[in-house]
């Protein structure tokens, strides 16, 4: 799917996003009386090429600067440092062209009006998107039913649940059928069924020509939608290919998941010092935590490991094949490992 | 024409979004009701019969005037609080006509106070409603209300750019009811104000429809009056472009 937008959309260029040492730098005062400059570099030099009807992925940790990258490339934000160029325009200077190509939807209950009602924040921005009069009433249904909010569409928006803003975001986005769509993590608050119809919406847009970049949280949608995947880490791109080559990330290993009790911080210490853990992880999951220990596959680890958990309860212990989850948990922790170059003081407090 | 319709909907839209607002709807209901006794209360000694109904418009006047003040004064920080700021600004139109819609809506939705005020002078004080001029009056109130709201695209853009735009915005309230001679006659203040006065569009709205309501010229003040706010439109759209930059370099289009 990846070149079939190319013929049909032209307009000269073939990238739908170039984008070449992006940098952004938030700088903020901070505190009343003494007051501080605070300076947190968001980005740190990013370079992208997304291709038209290419289904982009970019994961990372919270604060990554996902969500940053976007506001450079759909001009909310200048960019501190750095080019883009997005559908052929430059971000910073054609900004109407580049407006008029994109759609941006982003997760969250805000950024609608809510004592409207769902057609008549369509309407609005059908206005503001030139879609002419007469196709408006015919596209406002489409994008409706596209969601699932047929038959909801005269409630005013305040007596909507979460899910449903978030699907009247999407319906939005899609209003004024974009060439390239941002969607930073749009499936927050969804509900299962809904989430999967989203998914299933986002590769039928990809498969019609529509460029997408999607931020997410969720790997197995990642996993299942993108064509290829960027993971950032402190504001750098730290691994970049299709989800089977990020797998190999973690290929060599093996993933060991114990469910226990009572685990803490000197029981995951003396794991990662078992010869052949490359990494452990834990998460709550009710009164449980389930650790998951990745190793190199050669080497059997589970007696060595169980000896560390010794007098914890243990639950279910399972082996299993590395998943895209694993991949980018390695590339993560790779990342921010003390050692690297990345954890450079990050805030710059001077008192003024 | 498509532009006008754009303009059209906007202004429809955000005129039923701010109405719907209780605090809004409880202010548009009161404070016509204490802005008519107020005018009823300074002006029932005086022998012309007109007297009291001029006041009673410029009253509802004054009530527009504050719609304009503090809805489009803190238009952009209203939006920007709604999270709506971005979107609307994503949208590939020039800032002042995303802006525009909204200002011109809280000088429509300031109308309800004429209105109001009318009514209440009427049921409360049996002050009569002939008009010197009724069609004079049903012009000067719209196009009075249009000047108003691109009066309020300049101090949309231009109170963004002050710290202290909330403290600006209350401190504007009363002069300029006082100087464009909402509620007393304009000769009754020291000279000085005059140059004031004459660059105030509220003043010379006010003057026209207080004519159409009690005698005297319409058209002239009315024409000056949508004259000095086109002028304001033309620089709030200039600020507002330039507000618009900056938010992006500076990230404040959003809250977080
Ligand atoms: N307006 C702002 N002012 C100051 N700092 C900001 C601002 N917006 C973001 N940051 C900082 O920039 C960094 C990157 O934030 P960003 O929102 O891009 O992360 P993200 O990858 O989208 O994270 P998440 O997964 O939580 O959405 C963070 O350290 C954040 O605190
Ligand atoms: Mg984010």
């Amino acid at each position: 799917m990846t070149d079939s937008g190319i013929g049909v959309l032209g307009r000269g260029a073939e990238l739908a996003i170039e984008a070449k040492g992006l940098r952004r730098v938030y700088r903020s005062r901070t505190g009343w009386l003494r007051p501080r400059r605070t300076q947190v570099e968001a980005v740190r030099g990013v370079d992208l090429t997304v291709r038209r009807g290419e289904l982009f992925g970019l994961l990372g940790p919270n604060g990554a600067g996902k969500t940053t990258t976007i506001k450079m490339l759909n001009t909310l934000l200048i960019p501190t440092a750095g080019t883009a160029r997005v559908c052929g325009f430059d971000v910073v200077r054609e900004t109407m062209q580049v407006r008029r190509r994109i759609g941006y939807i982003f997760g969250g209950d805000r950024g609608l009006y809510d004592r409207l009602t769902a057609l008549d924040n369509l309407r609005y921005f059908a206005e503001l998107y030139g879609v002419p009069a007469r196709d408006q009433r015919r596209r406002i249904g489409e994008v409706l039913e596209l969601v699932g909010l047929t038959g909801r569409e005269r409630e005013r928006v305040e007596g909507y649940s979460r899910g449903m803003r978030q699907r009247l975001h999407i319906a939005r986005g899609l209003l004024h059928s974009p060439e390239l769509l941002f969607m930073d993590e749009p499936s927050i608050g969804v509900d299962p069924v809904g989430a999967r119809e989203l998914r299933a919406t986002v590769a039928n847009l990809a498969a019609t020509g529509t460029t997408v970049l999607l931020t997410t949280h969720y790997m197995a949608e990642a996993d299942e939608l993108c064509d290829r995947i960027a993971v950032i880490v402190h504001g750098r791109i730290r691994a970049l290919g299709t989800p089977a080559e990020l797998r190999r990330h973690a290929e060599g290993r093996r993933v060991l998941e114990v469910e226990v009790y009572g685990v803490d911080d000197g029981h995951l210490a003396a794991i990662r010092r078992v010869p052949g853990v490359r990494e452990c992880n834990v998460e709550e999951r009710g009164p449980a935590q389930v650790l998951t220990v990745q190793s190199d596959a050669g080497r059997d680890v589970q007696p060595d490991m169980l000896r560390a958990l010794s007098g914890l309860r243990l639950g279910r212990v399972e082996v299993r094949e590395p998943t895209l989850e694993d991949a980018y948990v390695a590339i993560v922790s790779e990342s921010s490992a003390p050692s690297s170059d990345v954890d450079q003081l990050e805030t710059v407090g001077v008192a003024s | 024409m498509s532009l006008v319709r754009m303009l059209a909907v906007g202004t429809w839209l955000h005129v039923k979004q701010l109405s719907r607002s209780p605090f809004e709807i409880a202010t548009s209901i009161l404070i016509p009701l204490v802005q008519a006794t107020l005018a009823v209360y300074l002006f029932r000694a005086s022998p012309q019969p007109q007297a009291l109904l001029g006041a009673a418009v410029g009253a509802g006047l004054m009530g527009v005037w504050s719609s304009v003040l503090f809805g489009s004064g803190g238009a952009i920080q209203r939006h920007r609080w709604e999270g709506t700021l971005e979107v609307l600004m994503l949208a590939p139109r020039r800032p002042v006509l995303v802006i525009l819609p909204f200002t011109i809506a809280t000088a429509v939705t300031g109308t309800y106070s004429i209105v109001a005020t009318l009514l209440w002078g009427r049921l409360l004080y049996g002050i009569r409603l002939t008009f010197a001029d009724p069609l004079g009056f049903v012009a000067a109130v719209p196009v009075c209300i249009l000047s108003l709201g691109m009066f309020g695209l300049l101090l949309a853009s231009t109170f963004v750019l002050m710290r202290n735009a909330n403290a600006l915005a209350n401190t504007l309230e009363y002069p300029i009811w006082l100087l464009s001679g909402m509620l007393i006659p304009i000769t009754t203040l020291p000279g000085w104000t005059g140059p004031l006065a004459a660059v105030l569009p509220t003043t010379w709205g006010s003057r026209a429809v207080r004519a159409a309501a009690t005698g005297g010229e319409v058209w002239g003040p009315l024409a000056v009056c949508l004259a000095i706010s086109l002028v304001c439109l033309a620089l709030g759209a200039l600020a507002l472009s330039y507000v618009e930059r900056r938010a992006r370099a500076a990230a404040t289009l959003a809250l977080a």
